[in-house]
């Protein structure tokens, strides 16, 4: 099991954040211009997910599977997006996120006056107790090559 | 046990098949009085809910009837304007029919040849070298199985979040595929699928699944 990246996006489609733990292969783009394709993929994911929905949605979209990973996705209702991908075995990742966002993302950044909400964030702090948050995960095991 | 439908996407990304399957319908009529206690706003030529959830009425429904007469375009059937007599206070008390919108075949079209980027990018972003394009896909609300061939047909099933075995379902759809419209001398490539014994074994597989499970197809 492993995690491979995470995302967060603010409710503008910008790129807040990004990091990688294992990934192996880079998209060959800049990560500005990786970060956008994500975006607009998960847009038109959201807009597709409501409509060819038979009923009413709530949450709507929630991950999706490929045959060598999954991504999982979880949007506050102030829009903020958070994306992480995992091999397909990783099980319970919205908690993971909601827990992201719960206890690092609102701590770390909402917290801290010096962070401002559109911007990508800086702050050593937030990105050594992400780190240290997903690494804690049960999903987080490098997987050996 | 609930499949909604049953979607094939040929190689360029064209609608060449589709199937609903029990699709529920929801609508919903109520009485209103003056003055309306939900948002109602003009949005390609329908009329839908912006704001204010209640009994069923969801944001997102459009406005099928006004005291049983059907509003199409944003007219009554009768002529009038169907904004226009919502905000004429002596309609008032008004009978309102609300529905979620039922995708037309434009509308299905235009969401197959969606899903073939994001099928694509799904692939280019892969973390991990040799990966697919999207094989299944959830939301709260259903679940979207797709299977692509080797030659680039995608078939897709949206089904109930629970419903197992859709890959055997997938694989049985193509299997059907192949016979039944492949070996149709009448059809050509890349065209919607008209044949008649395809549509006939598609819905007997179906309700076999409804009746006895995925077990015995």
């Amino acid at each position: 099991m492993t995690i491979h990246n995470i995302y967060i996006f603010d409710h503008k489609g910008g790129l807040l954040y990004y990091h990688e733990w294992n990934r192996i292969k880079q998209s060959g783009m800049t990560s500005e211009e990786e970060a956008k394709l994500m975006y607009g993929m998960l847009f038109s994911i959201k807009s597709f997910v409501n409509k060819i929905s038979p009923i009413d949605t709530k949450e709507g979209f929630l991950y999706y599977k490929t045959s060598k990973y999954t991504l999982h996705f979880m949007e506050t209702p102030s829009r903020i997006k958070f994306v992480l991908n995992t091999d397909n075995n990783a099980q319970d990742m919205r908690e993971l996120l909601q827990q992201i966002y719960s206890q690092v993302f609102v701590e770390y950044v909402v917290k801290n006056p010096l962070s401002k909400l559109s911007e990508p964030i800086q702050s050593e702090l937030f990105k050594t107790k992400l780190d240290a948050f997903v690494k804690q995960s049960p999903s987080f095991l490098a997987k050996p090559l | 046990m609930v499949i909604y439908g049953v979607y094939i996407v040929s190689k360029s990304g064209g609608l060449i098949f589709n199937h609903d399957h029990n699709v529920p319908k929801i609508e919903t009529e109520k009485t209103f009085s003056y003055p309306l206690d939900i948002k109602l706003a003009n949005e390609n030529k329908k009329i839908i809910v912006e704001f204010g959830q209640r009994d069923g009425i969801n944001v997102g429904h459009i406005l099928y009837a006004i005291n049983g007469i059907p509003v199409t375009g944003g007219q009554l059937d009768d002529g009038r304007d169907a904004m226009q007599v919502l905000e004429n206070k002596e309609n008032y008390p008004i009978s309102l029919r609300f529905g979620r919108p039922k995708m037309t075949t434009n509308e299905k079209i235009f969401l197959a040849s969606m899903f073939y980027p994001l099928f694509a990018i799904a692939s280019q972003l892969s973390p991990e070298p040799k990966c697919s394009g999207i094989e299944v896909l959830e939301a709260d609300t259903f679940k979207l199985h797709c299977f692509q061939t080797v030659t680039g047909v995608k078939m897709m099933v949206v089904a109930e979040r629970m419903q197992a075995g859709m890959d055997i379902l997938l694989k049985r759809i193509y299997e059907l595929y192949a016979d039944f419209a492949l070996k149709n001398p009448f059809y050509s490539l890349e065209m919607p699928i008209r044949c008649e014994l395809f549509d006939t074994n598609l819905k007997l597989v179906l309700e076999q699944i409804e009746k006895s499970g995925i077990t015995n197809i």
